[in-house]
């Protein structure tokens, strides 16, 4: 692996499923009555979030506090958009407490590029999300969770499975990371939503694309919904919230047209009754509460192969 | 103002034969082939005295002094990133020996006080020209036009006005600017950019601002504003300038506006005929200008544009910026690049070097064009005796490696930093006075 993970773009399939094999074993520690390894002992892990995510962040704590490593929460109000302390500064302050991963979390696409790769820090970056760029970590355990489902956990196990990702890719770094991760396992993704929605040359991601949701759902394999952020509503990009639950939501009608082991996942939050409705959410389908077992998992595995290995220096 | 006496040998005036030219009381006062203005100085001498400093400009083009249509200057109110001195030292230095000074300064250059500081600031530092060009409207608001004709009557003699950084909107708003400016024959340079397609707009909107999660900069919304600027200056007979011109189809709108023959003109700026928005995937800031640069199509297409003479100039859009609004994230940072330095060589670059065009098609484009376009009377004239004596010497031989602190900008923001370009500026002369000699920058005001 590389020392950063930026971009589900930096995983290679070997990469990415020695990240699920591994996660499968750190996962299995889950069920143990001491949960802790020390393989990161005396390492420092940073959460350095210059955006709430409550989820995300503790996600990641406890992947970093499972491996004995020492975690360090940064909670920067504002970055240097609202003029804040700058992220260059931030990161120097980092640096001088010696981080030796830096998992961070931005509002602006491309921050923990910058963070990688300014000359700022010398830890490994974890991208926690930056702004409609990507998620990786979140591909990670999205493929994780449909490795475990459709892929018997077994490299290779995605190979044609088929994935709609519906709602707003356009904002969605979730989207991005999956889109690039899911085809790099060899799944086949389709991403749905309004063409207000779907971003200016997505028909070169390699992945297909619908307008239409109720022709792709008997198709496949797997549904990923995307959150519909409140802000996005006034922007015009869709006339009201009902039309585009009408067309783009998935309810229980949709769920009866899904193949039997077709499974339901969602990122999280979810806003109940705009892109899915609770009878969905909560049916038998749904994997959306083992996506956040499994993201603690992934995160270990994430964090383990970026600092475990890197004593011998290879990397790179 | 003393005026030495300057003799320039073996010369190449707009890459012709090697030629004398003789500078004296500010003019050009002879051009004879080798050696035939000798006789006139028979005690020819580098120290001064009744002799003329000789000039070795063996291999060297000579060109018309370089005037800029679009430099921002900063001051006043962010002389942390540029100044009148330190601006126009870079001006000099790339070969300009005028500029035209963008009114985005705080306050705004929107009333006869402010165009006439900096027209003094300018003539203070005296190493360029400084035409300063006034806000269409005031406080660059776009609401309400300003005070176009005090400004044109003051004594920096405004002709060219814009709200560059901001466009001109309001259709009515930009009719009545265009009317308005007829009564002093001046130019509205439009900041062509739809504010409503570019909220937020980050990079060129392409599959890779899709990919990068950068909120895209469509170049319809560049076009459009374009095209409908041309129809109302067909409509009410106007001047209108089109500035930063970045896309093909604003290339295709202009080409066919003039055909149509309409009083249009355009520019384009170094950094949309050499770089792409290929380099936004660094999210390196030093990349990151408005308009955006865009896919390598458009630059191929400007580069045929100003070949062809649809895109009638070269601008710099100057755009210095402290060192903390660029060691940032993307989204975070200031718009705009540093250009004066390093104009000619980008020209030299991209349309000599390619055979596009040759160093008297760079002459129109780089000075007589912008000088008729805003009106300045003193500049941008053929080498020819009689004429002023604004003549940049260019060894179109030599290669540099762009250093970033080596510039004479306050600022550093060149995304040229490390790349080798051809040409450097050997001399510069404003008046008959040196500016540049040996590459250097030579006294200012005498």
């Amino acid at each position: 692996m590389k020392r950063h993970l930026l971009s589900a773009a930096d995983l290679t399939r070997d990469d990415a499923e020695l990240v699920l094999t591994t996660a499968a074993e750190l996962r299995s520690l889950a069920d143990r009555p001491i949960k802790k390894l020390p393989a990161l002992r005396g390492r420092t892990v940073v959460n350095l979030f210059f955006e709430d995510s409550t989820r995300t962040r503790i996600s990641f704590e406890a992947a970093a506090k499972r491996l004995s490593a020492d975690v360090i929460n940064f909670a920067a109000k504002g970055s240097s958009l609202s003029k804040g302390e700058s992220l260059k500064d931030t990161a120097l302050t980092l640096e001088a407490m010696g981080a030796d991963a830096v998992v961070i979390r931005h509002s602006a696409s491309g921050a923990p590029h910058r963070l990688a790769h300014s000359g700022w820090v010398r830890s490994s970056v974890v991208n926690a999300g930056d702004g409609t760029h990507e998620h990786p970590t979140q591909a990670l355990l999205d493929a994780f969770t449909l490795w475990r489902h459709l892929g018997d956990s077994k490299p290779g196990g995605l190979e044609g499975r088929r994935v709609a990702i519906v709602g707003d890719v356009l904002h969605s770094r979730v989207a991005r990371s999956n889109a690039l991760l899911l085809q790099t396992l060899g799944a086949e993704v389709t991403l749905v939503g309004p063409p207000t929605l779907l971003p200016v040359g997505v028909e070169n991601w390699g992945a297909e694309t619908s307008y239409d949701l109720d022709a792709v759902l008997p198709k496949v394999d797997a549904v990923m919904m995307l959150r519909v952020q409140r802000e996005r509503m006034q922007g015009g990009f869709f006339p009201t919230p009902r039309e585009y639950s009408r067309r783009y939501g998935l309810d229980g009608r949709r769920m009866a047209t899904l193949q039997d082991h077709t499974i339901v996942m969602h990122p999280g939050p979810m806003v109940r009754g705009m892109e899915i409705t609770a009878d969905v959410a909560d049916s038998s389908r749904s994997v959306i509460v083992e996506q956040v077992t499994n993201g603690v998992a992934v995160r270990m595995a994430v964090l383990y192969l970026l600092l475990g290995g890197s004593e011998s220096e290879s990397n790179e | 103002m003393t005026s030495t006496t300057y003799l320039l040998k073996n010369a190449r005036i707009l890459g012709g034969e090697p030629t004398d030219i003789l500078i004296e009381g500010g003019v050009v006062a002879g051009i004879e082939p080798p050696g035939g203005l000798e006789a006139r100085f028979a005690r020819t001498s580098t120290s001064g005295g009744e002799g003329a400093e000789v000039i070795e400009a063996d291999g060297l083009i000579a060109l018309p002094g370089l005037v800029d249509l679009h430099t921002h200057l900063r001051e006043p109110g962010r002389e942390d990133a540029e100044t009148v001195e330190t601006g126009t030292r870079a001006a000099a230095l790339g070969g300009f020996t005028a500029v035209h000074a963008m009114a985005n300064t705080d306050p705004v250059a929107d009333t006869a006080g402010v165009v006439e500081q900096v027209w003094r600031l300018g003539r203070e530092a005296g190493y360029c020209d400084v035409y300063p060009i006034g806000a269409v409207t005031v406080g660059l608001k776009g609401e309400r036009l300003a005070e176009l004709g005090a400004m044109a009557d003051s004594a920096a003699r405004v002709r060219v006005f814009s709200d560059d950084g901001h466009c001109v909107s309001d259709p009515l708003l930009m009719r009545r600017a265009l009317e308005y400016v007829k009564a002093f024959d001046g130019v509205v340079a439009q900041h062509a950019q739809d504010p409503r397609l570019t909220e937020g707009a980050q990079m060129n909107e392409s599959e890779l601002s899709g990919r990068l999660g950068l909120a895209g900069w469509p170049a319809v919304a560049e076009e459009a504003i374009i095209a409908r600027d041309c129809l109302l200056t067909a409509h009410v007979g106007s001047r209108l300038h089109v500035c930063h011109v970045s896309t093909a189809g604003s290339v295709e709108i202009v080409r066919d506006a003039k055909r149509k023959g309409w009083n249009v003109t355009a520019e384009a700026c170094p950094h949309h005929l050499l770089l792409t928005d290929e380099l936004a995937a660094t999210y390196d800031p030093i990349y990151k200008v408005n308009p955006p640069l865009r896919s390598a199509a458009d630059v191929e297409a400007l580069r045929a544009g100003l070949a062809d003479g649809t895109i009638d100039i070269v601008a710099t859009d100057h755009a210095p910026h402290p060192h903390e609004d660029k060691d940032c994230e993307w989204a975070a940072a200031a718009f705009g690049m540093l250009g004066l330095e390093t104009a000619l060589s980008i020209v030299q670059h991209t349309m000599v070097d390619t055979g596009l065009l040759d160093w008297a098609g760079v002459a129109e484009r780089m000075s007589y064009a912008p000088a008729r376009i805003g009106r300045v009377a003193d500049h941008g004239q053929p080498i020819e005796v009689g004429a002023p004596a604004n003549i940049v010497l260019h060894d179109p031989a030599a290669t540099r490696t762009i250093d970033a602190a080596e510039s004479a900008s306050l600022s550093r923001n060149t995304p040229y930093a490390g790349m080798e370009l051809p040409g450097r500026i050997e001399a510069t002369f404003l008046r008959g006075r040196p500016t540049v000699l040996d590459g250097k920058l030579w006294g200012g005001t005498a």
